[in-house]
């Protein structure tokens, strides 16, 4: 039976995926709306890529089902699904020419006329003049583009992409996801993009699911990833975060507050994920401002004294710091130049913010979780 | 600064332009070797051959540049069924070499896995005794009242191979065309083997799933991926098994009977057990190297990888 007609929503029930003893994906439950830009995030080995293979076909789930609206292709061969892939490597055929590479999948459908469809997929990434190449004497972004009309030109009800633009030198990446995003909006198609670039992934998504060890960590919009993380991981996972543990001191009306290292700091219960117990707390590093120490801190604002400038490095929109506090923990600051003073390393300084900018976290966690793949996944 | 520049230049300069005047010698004096071999066992034969094939004369007598042409004619006419079994022998051996082959070659690269090297060292291990040795054992086997023989007259496979033509006499085995065609597939199947194992081994295998991602059933992406992928193999790989199988006459002369005589055969009798066959056995010579000259050369253009030559 063909699955070609399935319409809708990409959506999995308790996908599993075992490599031997290896857990790959874990009990995975998602739903992916039709035409929106799905973001799977995570580092290397955290199982994005195998689900990714699943929902195509490539790869058998251990457990679970998939569905395109209300058709199951759990069992459906890949080449019956209404699902495309751009391969990471391109996987372009590097015995056809550009043209035959994009009607490579309407011709096996059967389609005899591709002249016309070839040529406006071809003009809409741009690559009409070199229809007559054979890959290899394409760059790399255009390869890339001409994976992208290869799985396009075919409508998929899902377009999968496998990390596409990782083999791209930064420049051409953020070009290329500004375009991607641009014939997405044009097509309308559902995309599932997965990534560990997490800038990347905020750039172009609807809806980012951050993966971790097998299973979503968390999952929303990149504002509220960004804002308000659910986890360690998450908050040092997507950007940097500074955490600190301590323990919830009291409540007041829609205010928490938490004793950390001699601190009180104030946060809004909404955005704090315990109400009692450890905690640790958080806060972006472009929300912190630094104060020379004694100098006259506004009311109402959370503060950590005794702070020493360890590093500070001038990046022109803004000056960047890192403050080691007395409890040993360095935090980082972002302070755009907008006039204030510029703190040198050695000096000791104070850094206050709006306590609506606090998020609190449970405090039975590891603190660093995701914070040194963040370096391996910016790079 | 600069005048440290300009110095150097002045003084790399005169330099330069006298290592450009003196040729090295060098290239010239490795190459010397190869082309004094070529000369004298390639060059010089093959004008002796062609030569030989337009004279006349006798051992006793001694033999003369005629240019007697009609030596060609003559061998054409005289020899014609052995040059059909050669082409025939050649060209069936080259076929079943393909279609068995193609999948030993295309398992081992896919299915392989960590096991490739060791199976591609069995496919060559043959080749560690010799061709001719092989070709004996190959005479015991398919002997009279063997098992072989015996087990398939009893399937009554020979009735059937007797039908074909591939048995000439009765329901013996050997001596006829299809013992000397078994015996070349199983020679030369290694020459096609090595090349299409290459090439296929080259074959990104997600390339494979790029296939099956766009509606290409297995034997789809075959069709349209792999096989035009694996073809400079096959073309190689053809050509490595045909050109020898048709100057091939140890299998036709260990396997075969008077009855499938090949080209070779009739050279080493013209030339070594004839009083005057010098010339003809030349011309067959001549014959031999220009017409699986131009099959290959016709074969290579069809199949439109001139890029191989």
């Amino acid at each position: 039976m063909s699955t070609f007609d399935a319409v809708g929503d990409l959506r999995v029930e308790g996908l599993t995926k075992r490599f031997g003893s290896f857990t790959a994906v874990d009990d995975l439950d998602l739903t992916v709306p039709q035409g929106s830009f799905f973001a799977l995030l995570g580092a290397s080995g955290c199982g994005k890529t195998t689900t990714l293979r699943m929902v195509s076909g490539l790869e058998d789930p251990t457990r679970g089902r998939i569905f395109i609206g209300d058709t199951d292709v759990t069992s459906t061969k890949p080449y019956k699904r209404p699902v495309n892939t751009v391969f990471q490597n391109y996987a372009l055929f590097p015995h056809l020419d550009i043209h035959e590479n994009v009607a490579f999948g309407l011709r096996r459908r059967g389609v005899k006329e591709v002249r016309k469809q070839v040529g406006d997929m071809l003009a809409l990434v741009e690559l009409g003049h070199l229809a007559k190449r054979k890959p290899s004497q394409l760059s790399g972004g255009q390869q890339q583009r001409v994976a992208v009309a290869r799985a396009l030109i075919n409508q998929p009800q899902v377009l999968l992409l496998d990390e596409p633009l990782g083999a791209l030198d930064l420049k051409l990446r953020r070009q290329m996801q500004i375009e991607l995003k641009r014939i997405q909006t044009e097509v309308g198609l559902t995309f599932v993009h997965v990534t560990h670039d997490q800038e990347e992934a905020m750039t172009m998504a609807d809806t980012i699911a951050v993966m971790n060890a097998g299973r979503i960590e968390q999952m929303g919009s990149p504002e509220n990833l960004y804002e308000n993380p659910a986890t360690t991981f998450v908050a040092n996972f997507l950007g940097q975060s500074n955490l600190v543990a301590g323990t919830v001191a009291g409540k007041d009306g829609d205010t928490l507050t938490v004793e950390a290292h001699g601190h009180r700091i104030a946060l809004p219960a909404a955005r704090c994920r315990v109400e009692t117990g450890a905690a640790i707390v958080g806060v972006r590093p472009e929300k912190v401002h630094l104060a020379a120490a004694g100098a006259e801190i506004p009311a109402g604002r959370n503060v950590f004294e005794g702070g020493v400038v360890t590093d500070a490095s001038f990046i022109g929109v803004s000056t960047q710091y890192l403050v080691k506090m007395p409890w040993g923990e360095e935090l980082a600051v972002f302070e755009q130049n907008s006039g204030q003073e510029i703190h040198r390393p050695g000096s000791a300084v104070s850094l206050h913010w709006e306590p609506g900018q606090t998020f609190g976290l449970d405090g039975r966690q590891d603190i660093e979780a995701g914070a040194d793949i963040d370096d391996e996944a910016a790079s | 600064m600069t005048a440290a520049t300009a110095q150097l230049d002045a003084g790399a300069s005169p330099a330069v332009g006298e290592s450009r005047r003196k040729r090295n010698p060098l290239p010239y004096i490795l190459l010397a070797p190869g082309v004094l071999w070529l000369v004298l066992f390639f060059l010089i034969p093959i004008f002796t051959a062609v030569s030989a094939s337009v004279q006349t004369g006798s051992l006793d007598e001694g033999f003369t540049l005629t240019w007697r042409w009609a030596n060609y004619s003559d061998t054409f006419s005289t020899y014609n069924s052995e040059i059909a079994h050669s082409l025939f022998y050649s060209v069936a051996c080259t076929v079943l070499c393909l279609l068995l082959g193609y999948p030993l070659a295309y398992f081992i690269a896919f299915r392989g896995g960590r096991w490739k090297n060791l199976l591609m060292a069995l496919v060559i291990a043959p080749a560690f005794t010799s061709f001719l040795i092989r070709t004996i054992a190959w005479e015991t086997i398919l002997a009279d009242h063997g098992p072989v023989t015996r087990f398939l007259m009893d399937v009554k496979v020979t009735d059937l191979m007797a039908h074909l033509g591939l048995l000439t006499n009765n329901h013996q085995l050997l001596n006829s065309p299809f013992a000397v065609i078994f015996g070349m597939v199983y020679n030369f199947l290694p020459f096609t083997v090595l090349p299409l194992y290459t090439s296929l081994e080259k074959i990104d295998p997600r390339l494979h799933e790029a296939g099956a991602d766009l509606y290409c059933s297995g034997f789809k992406t075959w069709r349209h991926v792999t096989w035009p992928l694996s073809l400079p193999g096959v073309i190689a790989g053809t050509l490595l098994t045909f050109i020898p199988a048709v100057g091939d006459y140890i299998n036709a002369y260990m396997l075969g009977s008077p009855n499938t005589m090949v080209i070779g055969q009739v050279i080493e009798n013209e030339a070594l057990r004839s009083e005057s066959g010098y010339p003809t056995a030349s011309a067959m010579g001549v014959v031999l190297t220009v017409g699986t000259l131009l099959i290959v050369l016709f074969y290579v253009k069809r199949a439109g990888t001139e890029d191989l030559l």
